[in-house]
């Protein structure tokens, strides 16, 4: 019976697809093991030798010479990118107002096709932007101009769209009931924003910032070229500082046993401080979502 | 999208014009800085660029000459990227998308091995690629190791963008399959996988798109070796590398990084426009 | 105790029929759509199911192809053979069992394919059928649905460019293309205008003596004017129950159940 063959045939290509479909599923899956694997345990070394205490009590970050203070970096990354969000997020939300509630339809349209190619930049092009304009305007006002604040007002333009983009998303999702309802109750608009918009859409604002924090932490290139990357506790924003991922992108060439290691370590450090904000971002989604689902 | 449903006649205090100016002039600021930033780069790159730019080697450590092995380079980064993210992307879309009921756990921690790989910054990605490519599995600094590492950092966001394209396309399409006693595989390779092409299109040029700007994942693993690759074994500089390299380490190179931001930032442009094109014919042959 | 009432024509008692139902029930998670469901479909004959929204009829007609496998957290329990062969056994083959039981839902669902690869698709995964077999079997189901003379001419144009009743002949010749001995029709006529709505239904009594067929409907107009035998379902205490089986005679002129005859009449549901 052609019938029955064919029937079987249809069996066994469904078995060896869903079979080949699991096959690479699992290798996707085992990418985000791999990496964790291999950082850890390339860090595993220095964590035995050196030991945690040892990068809060060096002297100082000479990785040569067995010096391994990670502090002035770990301050350096965290100022960065906390500058730059404290910047964004106004900014950002905004921006996010601005599409929701008061432009034109057009123009709210446009703006946002503004931000997401304001989001497409490379970063290595907002360095190179921020490295021979931003910089020399920083340098006029007071030296040497690659700085902190020159990391921050990077780091806040590179951010910026990611929080007005999901900020916009999640104010649109806020009922158009309750607006109305504002509308006939005559509300000023400053009151129905600030009293019953913004605290609605609340968790969705707050994920979109650290989803932000967590782009600023990790971002390497923009900050590697308009910072300075001198290892130091800045006295002011317009000393350079050096982040952990510049320190990485910087020293590996040229790193070797415990100093490489140290690296991994602060791949380590970046990896979970990221993950740490990626886990509370999810939190904040399903509560959101169990929020929703009561209602 | 807005909804401006605010009546004109309501009373409006000082706290009113105050967010109505903020919001504004937040607007205007950055479309002018955006301006500001595009056109500097223009305004330093254009005078370089020329069609001889685009077909010769770098002189003199990059200041004179053009950028055609970086193109070279870039494309056979993004090829070996693409060979690899391309059949792991699908596959994993499609049992997401179409097998969530039969392998649901399965399916669950694959997502969340996906959602962390979304958030780990590109540096590291870097430092996975120089051990793991480079180093254990023996590729050195090539173009191999470094399309390899992207194919890892592109991976979650092709997924969710394949993923998307499958789950809307309509259940009637399965429900009909499923009732003529069509197998799986004849529905998804016959019916599914046609109707949400033009979706996966849009995934597939983002993911080349992030591939391209991408700089930090590339240090360690494809290299900064400025002439044209023999093989993928070779090492060659990225686009995105040259602009780093000159910028930061050629005094006077900073004309031609502009040029190579400038090249750069049109061909995202290009695929920027590429997808709009794709999702706009979609969205008008549906109706 | 059973739950609803038989039907007392001796003439079909008599014969044995092509699907038992028995006991059906039916639950998606905790919340029951149907159950206590027995009921006889006869060979050849038009079983229409009818009752008000939410009675569990869609659901009901899915158990009898197995559709119900695609819903997450669907169970279903009870007995339902199909000349002899349990339906519902986990070793069923679905695949072999929707081939025998074709299936017309009640929006239009053609692919997104051409007008003829519509009809060859299922063909060709049917089994290694010759190219001219192809178009001569094409165009015998479209003749039988009526379609032929319409489309004979842009077989290789886009389903989806056909009309809404065109579409659902269409779909109709789709599973006919497989020779099924059974086609389920889920609201077929529900989606479409009047007109078409006609056309279709005057295909389903075409149809009637080469095929078995059960028809869910609204229209209790269109299943008095159709169907050999109606199922009666209802609501009660929030789950679905058939209250009434007989033939189309019986169950317009003389409904034994209160309910029936209400609804029958207009005055409920």
């Amino acid at each position: 019976m052609s019938s029955l063959a064919s029937l079987r045939q249809a069996k066994r290509n469904d078995w060896c697809l869903i079979n080949s479909l699991r096959i690479l599923a699992s290798v996707t899956a085992l990418v985000g093991v791999l990496i964790t694997v291999f950082v850890l345990k390339e860090a595993l070394p220095a964590l035995q030798s050196i030991g945690m205490l040892r990068f809060f009590g060096d002297d100082a970050w000479y990785p040569l010479e067995g010096q391994f203070n990670l502090v002035p970096i770990l301050l350096g990354t965290v100022l960065t990118a906390l500058g730059g969000v404290a910047i964004a997020t106004p900014l950002g939300l905004l921006s996010a107002l601005f599409c929701q509630f008061y432009a034109p339809n057009i123009l709210a349209s446009s703006y946002q096709r503004l931000l997401e190619l304001l989001a497409g930049i490379p970063s290595v092009v907002y360095g190179f932007w921020g490295l021979v304009v931003l910089v020399p305007k920083i340098n006029q006002l007071h030296p040497p101009g690659q700085s902190l604040l020159a990391g921050i007002l990077i780091l806040s333009l590179m951010i910026l769209p990611t929080v007005a983009l999901l900020s916009t998303a999640s104010l649109g999702d806020v009922p158009k009931a309750y607006l109305q309802g504002a509308d006939a109750l005559s509300l000023s608009r400053w009151t129905t924003l600030t009293r019953l918009v913004i605290p609605t859409a609340r968790s969705g604002l707050i994920t979109a910032i650290i989803l932000a924090t967590g782009r600023a932490l990790g971002e390497t290139m923009a900050v590697l070229m308009v910072c300075g990357n001198v290892v130091q506790i800045p006295n002011s924003v317009f000393d350079p500082v050096r982040s952990l991922a510049a320190n990485i992108a910087l020293e590996m060439a040229y790193a070797t046993t415990d100093h490489r290691s140290v690296l991994f370590i602060s791949g380590l450090v970046l990896l979970a401080l990221v993950g740490l904000l990626v886990m509370m971002a999810s939190v904040l989604g399903s509560e959101e979502r169990e929020k929703t689902r009561g209602i | 999208m807005a909804s401006k449903i605010f009546s004109q006649s309501s009373s409006k205090t000082w706290p009113d014009f105050l967010l109505l100016g903020a919001t504004w002039t937040t607007a205007i600021s950055i479309t002018v800085i955006f301006l500001w930033v595009v056109l500097s780069i223009v305004g330093q790159g254009l005078g370089q660029l020329s069609l001889e730019f685009l077909l010769t080697e770098p002189m003199n450590a990059g200041r004179d000459g053009g950028i055609a092995p970086m193109l070279i380079s870039t494309l056979l980064i993004l090829v070996v990227c693409l060979a690899v993210a391309l059949p792991l992307g699908l596959g994993t879309a499609l049992l997401l998308a179409e097998f969530s009921v039969s392998d649901k756990r399965f399916g669950q921690w694959v997502r969340r091995s996906l959602d962390f790989l979304a958030g780990v910054p590109s540096i590291v990605f870097g430092l996975f690629g120089s051990v793991f490519f480079s180093k254990i599995l023996g590729l050195g600094f090539s173009l191999l190791s470094g399309g390899l590492t992207l194919a890892c950092m592109v991976l979650p966001l092709l997924i969710r963008a394949t993923e998307e394209g499958l789950r809307s396309q309509p259940a009637s399409y399965r429900q009909g399959a499923a009732a003529l006693g069509l197998s799986k595989t004849t529905t998804l390779f016959k019916v599914l996988l046609p109707a949400a092409l033009p979706g996966l299109m849009v995934g597939l040029v983002l993911s080349v798109g992030r591939a391209l700007a991408e700089t930090a994942a590339l240090i360690f693993t494809s290299g900064y070796v400025d002439r044209f690759p023999a093989s993928l074994l070779d090492s060659g500089r990225a686009l995105s590398i040259h602009i780093f390299d000159l910028s930061m380490n050629v005094p006077g190179g900073d004309h031609n990084a502009a040029a190579s931001a400038l090249v750069l930032l049109a061909l995202l442009l290009i695929l920027n426009g590429l997808a709009a094109f794709i999702s706009l014919r979609w969205s008008t042959k549906i109706k | 105790m059973l739950s609803y009432h038989t039907n007392t024509d001796p003439d079909s008692v008599e014969v044995s029929p092509l699907i038992d139902v028995q006991q059906l029930r039916l639950r998606y998670g905790s919340h029951m759509a149907f159950e206590q469901v027995s009921l006889p479909i006869y060979a050849g004959q038009i079983t229409a199911i009818v009752g008000p929204s939410g009675c569990g009829k869609s659901s009901f007609l899915s158990c009898l192809n197995r559709m119900s496998d695609l819903v997450p957290d669907c169970h279903v329990d009870g007995q339902i053979h199909l000349a002899g062969t349990d339906i519902l056994h986990p070793n069923t083959d679905t695949l072999l069992l929707r081939r025998r039981v074709g299936m017309i839902f009640q929006r239009p669902n053609p692919f997104p394919l051409s007008i003829w690869e519509n009809l060859a698709l299922p063909l060709r995964e049917h089994g290694n059928i010759k190219r001219n077999r192809l178009a001569e079997t094409i165009e015998t189901v479209l003749r039988d649905v009526g379609l032929w003379s319409e489309v004979k001419d842009r077989l290789r144009q886009s389903a989806l460019t056909l009309s809404g009743g065109q579409q659902q002949r269409l779909c109709i010749a789709r599973a006919l293309v497989l020779q099924p001995e059974i086609l389920l029709l889920d609201e077929p006529c529900s989606a479409l205008d009047p007109i078409a709505s006609g056309i279709v239904e005057d295909l389903i009594v075409r149809l009637r003596p080469r095929y078995t067929q059960v028809v869910i409907t609204h229209n209790l107009a269109q299943a008095s004017r159709i169907a050999d035998q109606v199922g009666m379902f209802w609501v009660q205490n929030s789950v679905g129950r058939l209250i009434e089986f007989g033939t189309a005679q019986q169950i317009f002129a003389s409904p034994n159940h209160e309910l029936t005859a209400a609804y029958i009449s207009g005055g409920k549901g």
